[in-house]
């Protein structure tokens, strides 16, 4: 079963695991990712995050990347669970889970999920750090993530 | 009317994040987009033609020559970085 949610209060990895894979045994395979805080960024210590989101589009394009990869691959259920509002380091800001039949199909769905995320879900991190807030800026290379799966599906 | 949103960086250096245009005066993104350049000072800056500008339209991904209506929702944001 695919999920999405945005929240403000801490996550929880674990639960998220838990709740996708439970009560299905067609399940053989689970792989998370876990996107957490850093205290530093392009050199610069970082105190806390703030993350920004646009309430109602967030949920639409995160739903949008996981029924994109349930088509790709064949998968047992997709879990997004992101973070706004502020943070510290340490603190976990996404939690992707993918369960599949077989490894390989829930190894490749849970990256293209984080993939797609950061290059189409509205959210904007802004740092605060010794200077002073700032806005972190998009990577470019993020958008070579879209070349990286043009080719890549279950046929392979 | 249409309703133009602005979100993080935008939001806060244009000072305004939601305002209604009139519908009659614009036919797609890119008639909105060069409206809001021709504010001057922030507007101009922002939005200027080798500026970064991802749009949306009623919540969907958008781009410049996506068709707007009376009613529609509208935002212009900084490239995304959330994950």
């Amino acid at each position: 079963m695919n999920y999405v949610h945005v929240q403000s209060e801490p996550l929880d990895p674990h639960r998220e695991v838990d709740q996708l894979r439970a009560d299905n045994p067609m399940i053989g395979a689970v792989v998370s990712f876990i996107g957490l805080m850093r205290d530093m960024n392009e050199g610069d210590k970082v105190d806390r995050l703030f993350l920004e989101h646009y309430p109602g589009m967030t949920e639409k394009a995160l739903l949008k990347i996981v029924e994109e990869a349930s088509r790709r691959w064949d998968l047992q259920g997709c879990r997004v669970v992101h973070r706004v509002g502020e943070m510290r380091p340490t603190d976990p800001i996404v939690v992707v889970v993918v369960a599949s039949s077989h490894r390989k199909e829930a190894f490749l769905g849970c990256e293209f999920v984080i993939d797609y995320l950061k290059m189409q879900a509205p959210f904007w991190k802004k740092e605060l750090t010794e200077g002073g807030e700032r806005w972190v800026d998009a990577r470019i290379s993020d958008d070579e993530a879209e070349e990286k799966w043009r080719s890549v599906s279950s046929d392979d | 009317m249409i309703e133009v949103r602005f979100f993080a960086r935008f939001r806060e250096e244009l000072g305004a994040d939601t305002e209604q245009l009139e519908a009659d005066r614009v036919n797609c993104v890119e008639d909105l987009l060069t409206d809001l350049r021709g504010r001057g000072g922030a507007w101009s800056r922002l939005f200027a033609e080798d500026q970064r500008v991802m749009a949306a339209v009623n919540q969907e991904v958008a781009d410049q020559s996506t068709p707007l209506k009376d009613g529609d929702e509208v935002a212009f944001f900084p490239p995304v970085t959330g994950g």
